[in-house]
């Protein structure tokens, strides 16, 4: 469930890369920094929280604790 | 000579490094190959962002901004803050536990176990060294290129040039030549790499990541500052002709060359030196930083540069016959900032980027050498570790040694830049390979013998029609796309179905491989 989720959000954040709609937009965000700009660079910081929520709710303890046990208890 | 001797003082602080570390060192091959798997979180993060940025990161993104405009920034930027994370999450923590657990050094060694055979160690082993030789050489000239205009002018009887045809003096007279320059920045690398191992690289990278994201922020308050402010520079670039295109991304990027560039970043998944990092953690936990502030990390790095680059483009105008983009970065600052410790702090921050990558490019076709062919050849017990470190920085030499002849031979190449794209190009068209390893249970030999074969043939066809062929008058410097996108998209493409077909045509893999990979 948990690993669908964040494929799901993924794809959603990949798709939402594509921001077609800034294409020709020459506009000054607070008066400097370009909308296409913009946009990317809140996009890095939604990808950062993305990854913070990934981190906090659907880290994979499991393999760390099997990264831990000896290799001996496979054969 | 102020910018000279901080660049100088830079330099000895890295050999100082180099000296420390070695103190730490525990005369273990495992401590030099993977710092006895003990890296904590911060130390990972630095390491493998300033692994994962080079020289490109200040100097190649304010260039190709002042050039292509704004939207480089989501060509490069963004998407690897999503895709970098989403491997360092997907695959590199998988690969850090099997590596843990059955004590992996290098990626040949996971593939040949994962896959059962031997062979396809000896064939992937001369693959990724092939790749990762010319990112080397990239990384080596650039260095000797960016030390020489910055230090013209300083060195007139030592390293005089002819004046040029219209009687002018040569810009570039009395600065540190290319041989030297390069010279010089491998004996440094090789010299914390040498004696601290992969400890070395870590430590060297974690100051370098913090000196070139420092004197990226410096130099965009300074220039911003000189050009009236940060709405005043943006309000020169929407009133001039030539740059108010840079603005938004019509007519400079297509939407498609914007969409298949995510294929770039998956090359980190299958970075050599990358992997050797992955395995230094020492815990899963240590990845969580990394993977939360790498996207953190890039904006800080690229969003500065990329507003230089397009006030550069006002601000400068057109660039003249034989002048760089790459040369922008530096003209903004001499040009506006006439400060040398700020030129020094800068130089000083390209340098670290650029050793940075260097440094851990070295060190892993050390480690794969010893490991995957010496060790193999010979056995485990053959040699002792002090002797398996020996080997290592033997070929470490060996390796740097021919950079270096090449970089002089190669150096003024037009398309020694173009080949560092196409090794990006290369490691990523062999990303479904280490994702089907780690994700897809019925992934075959077969299937891994024939995505390898099938990328390597691709990528050779498309990189001889790009570099090599003639091309018509007129298009020699257009980048290649193959139905407006980038050709790695036809690489990924043709890997992955080969792959496929290649596993589904195959027996399975042994019940014995699976319990193992796939707890």
């Amino acid at each position: 469930m948990k690993t669908t989720v964040v494929v799901t959000i993924f794809f959603i954040l990949a798709i939402l890369h594509q921001d077609f709609w800034n294409w020709n937009n020459r506009d000054l965000v607070f008066g400097f920094i370009p909308a296409g700009l913009a946009y990317h660079s809140a996009y890095s910081l939604v990808a950062a929280l993305f990854w913070y929520l990934v981190s906090r709710f659907a880290w994979p303890h499991r393999t760390e604790q099997w990264a831990d046990e000896t290799a001996e208890s496979d054969s | 000579m102020t910018t000279f001797y901080i660049i100088v003082g830079y330099l000895a602080l890295l050999l100082g490094l180099g000296v420390i570390s070695n103190r730490f060192f525990k005369g273990t091959s495992a401590d030099f190959f993977v710092v006895s798997r003990s890296v904590g979180s911060f130390l990972l993060l630095m390491s493998i962002f300033g692994t994962t940025m080079t020289g490109f990161a200040l100097v190649g993104s304010t260039g190709k901004a002042f050039s292509s405009g704004i939207g480089v920034y989501g060509l490069m930027a963004s998407w690897s803050g999503l895709i970098h994370s989403a491997v360092f999450f997907a695959v590199g923590i998988k690969l850090w536990a099997v590596g843990k657990r059955y004590g992996y050094v290098t990626q040949c060694e996971y593939f040949r176990d994962r896959f059962e055979s031997e062979r396809l160690g000896y064939l992937l082993f001369p693959i990724l060294v092939l790749l990762v030789i010319p990112y080397l050489l990239v990384g080596v000239i650039a260095a000797g290129k960016f030390i020489q205009p910055t230090t013209a002018g300083l060195f007139m009887e030592a390293f005089p040039m002819p004046n040029l045809p219209n009687g002018n003096p040569h810009p570039l007279s009395g600065g540190v030549p290319p041989w030297l320059g390069s010279g010089v920045i491998c004996l440094i690398v090789l010299f914390y790499v040498f004696f601290g191992g992969l400890r070395g690289a870590v430590w060297a990278n974690t100051f370098q990541t913090i000196v070139f994201m420092i004197t990226g922020v410096i130099a965009f308050y300074m220039i911003s500052k000189n050009l009236g402010g940060l709405k005043s520079a943006s309000e020169l670039v929407a009133a001039s002709d030539f740059a108010a295109d840079r603005l938004a991304r019509e007519g400079l990027i297509g939407k498609m060359q914007f969409l298949s560039y995510l294929f770039i970043p998956l090359s980190v998944g299958m970075f050599p030196h990358l992997f050797q990092h992955w395995l230094t953690a020492k815990s899963a936990k240590s990845f969580k930083l990394t993977v939360v502030a790498h996207p953190v990390f890039i904006m800080i790095v690229w969003l500065p540069c990329i507003l230089i680059g397009i006030w550069a483009a006002a601000y400068l105008g057109p660039l003249g016959p034989g002048q760089s983009a790459n040369s922008v970065l530096g003209r903004m600052i001499s040009q506006l900032v006439h400060s040398p410790v700020l030129s020094g702090l800068v130089g000083a921050g390209v340098l670290a980027a650029i050793m940075s990558s260097l440094d851990s490019q070295f060190m892993c076709l050390g480690t794969m050498f010893t490991r995957d062919v010496v060790i193999r050849k010979f056995g485990e017990d053959r040699f002792t570790d002090n002797q398996k470190i020996w080997i290592a920085r033997g070929f470490i030499l060996a390796i740097v040694f021919v950079t270096y002849l090449l970089s002089l031979a190669l150096a003024n190449s037009a398309h020694v830049f173009d080949l560092g794209v196409w090794c990006f190009s290369g490691f990523a068209a062999l990303f479904p390979l280490i994702f089907a390893a780690v994700y897809w249970k019925r992934v075959t030999l077969a299937g891994a013998y024939s995505c390898i074969i099938s990328t390597a043939i691709v990528w050779c066809i498309l990189f001889y029609n790009d570099i090599l062929a003639v091309k018509p008058p007129g298009m020699e410097e257009e980048e290649m796309l193959i139905g407006g996108m980038m050709p790695v998209t036809i690489m990924i493409a043709v890997s992955a179905v080969s792959l496929i077909i290649g596993s589904l045509l195959s027996k399975k893999p042994s019940e014995a491989v699976i319990r193992k990979f796939f707890p």
